[in-house]
């Protein structure tokens, strides 16, 4: 459930930042498919997990350092929306000026994704389809007697 | 420090980490493959909030706008995205099996019945123990 | 949650409009923001929620597994058919310009062709995710009963 809240809200997040398509396509497959699946699953094992043994700082520790590293590298990345950032002065300007007059049509993400960049949105397809077939290979087979050990697990509810 | 201008990155940066928490630390499969989408859900703050101008719009050519946002990071990430969705279903998949074949998805009780020997549970991170003999 | 009668009412009158929605954002994805990706999974979504509603099997009966796998297949083969096209019509694999006269019309018609081919495969992928993660409970106490039978 806090998975398909967080999806709504970054899909939220990406309106806000100008991005229309990625909007719409995190809201469609975040706060739907993937949270679909999550519940189905979630179904077949059981809603809570077992308490973790003890406190995992290791694990801590290593995140907070890997976290302070990456936000001290990030001193560097260039502000947030400037007009003059490196990332929009080298090839997005061709694309912006040159998309009505090469394909005809307004949507310029459309436009590279479909027509500028198509083999790449072919590779895409390819690796749905793959996905598909995957999912198709692993549960066809039926389920097997199961062993005796499944004991539901109590106590912490996480979802 | 480095300034206001900087605050998104702190954002995708607290978000990754907290996925990246959620891989490593739990051991609850259906959990490390959520802590997988948190992080890919914040690389992808990061790439669209880099390719935003501030005063521009959503790049889809109409009357009276001048400045749009940079489409190349849309692409990308619309890309990024159902890619996303397909590792989790297959990654789920696995888990479905996995949970069918050993009776659990907890990490450190994966233990092959056959031998009884229990490789004993560290506290710390359990997630070079998953290997099924599937 | 076939017996839940607000559930009901309000599903037969929105999973008609999702699908029309659907085709609205598939077709119209050149003029706002939209194209196969979201319009495919958007479609799926309202299969799925006509199967949570009226059930797995009565989805089934809409479109069926075999239907599903098929249009998997065939919206990547549509694609990959429109870059041969391009080829066979004297350009380059994917390349548009060959299918059509003005270079505008050819460069639309090609990506709406390509963008439906996706669309499809999305679609129906997202369904077939959805089949085979929801009969594994039904599979697995069948398997069971079987067991202590």
């Amino acid at each position: 459930m806090l998975f398909a809240i967080y999806s709504l809200l970054s899909a939220g997040l990406f309106a806000v930042l100008d991005a229309g398509d990625v909007a719409l396509t995190e809201a469609a497959v975040g706060a739907g498919i993937s949270t679909i699946l999550f519940l189905a699953v979630l179904t077949l094992a059981g809603r809570e997990e077992r308490p973790t043994r003890g406190k995992n700082r290791l694990a801590l520790a290593v995140v907070v350092v890997t976290g302070a590293c990456l936000i001290y590298a990030a001193g560097d990345l260039p502000d947030f929306g400037e007009a003059d950032n490196p990332v929009q002065v080298h090839v997005a300007p061709y694309y912006i000026e040159q998309t009505y007059a090469d394909m005809g049509i307004p949507n310029m993400v459309a436009a590279v994704l479909a027509g500028y960049r198509s083999i790449d949105t072919m590779g895409e397809a390819f690796v749905i389809l793959t996905a598909g077939l995957g999912v198709v290979a692993l549960l066809s087979v039926p389920p097997r007697r199961r062993r005796r050990k499944h004991k539901p697990t109590q106590t912490e509810d996480d979802s | 420090m480095a300034g206001l201008g900087h605050f998104n990155y702190w954002v995708v940066v607290i978000l990754m980490m907290i996925g990246f928490y959620a891989v490593i630390a739990r051991g609850n499969m259906v959990k490390k493959i959520m802590g997988l989408n948190l992080f890919q859900t914040s690389v992808f703050i990061m790439f669209i909030s880099a390719g935003k101008i501030i005063g521009g719009s959503t790049p889809v050519l109409r009357e009276g706008v001048t400045v749009y946002s940079n489409p190349l990071p849309h692409v990308l990430i619309l890309t990024a995205i159902v890619v996303g969705v397909a590792t989790t279903a297959v990654g789920l998949a696995l888990a479905v099996r996995i949970l069918e074949a050993y009776g659990t998805i907890e990490d450190d009780e994966l233990i092959d019945p056959a031998e009884q020997s229990p490789d004993e549970t560290q506290p710390g991170m359990s997630s070079g123990k998953g290997d099924t003999s599937a | 949650m076939r017996t839940n009668g607000i559930l009901r009412v309000i599903a037969r009158f929105l999973i008609p409009l999702i699908m029309l929605f659907a085709l609205y954002i598939q077709f119209h994805g050149e003029y706002s923001p939209g194209g196969g990706f979201q319009a495919g999974v958007v479609f799926a979504a309202a299969w799925i929620l006509f199967a949570l509603i009226y059930g797995l099997d009565a989805a089934l009966e809409v479109i069926p597994e075999r239907a599903q796998f098929v249009l998997a297949c065939l919206g990547v083969l549509l694609y990959c058919f429109v870059g041969l096209l391009g080829v066979i019509l004297g350009g380059r694999f994917l390349d548009f310009r060959p299918l059509l006269d003005s270079p505008h019309a050819a460069q639309q018609t090609g990506i709406v062709a390509v963008e439906f081919g996706v669309g499809v495969t999305v679609a129906a992928c997202a369904m077939l995710f959805f089949t085979f993660f929801a009969r594994r409970k039904r599979e697995i106490d069948a398997a069971e009963a079987g067991d202590d039978a």
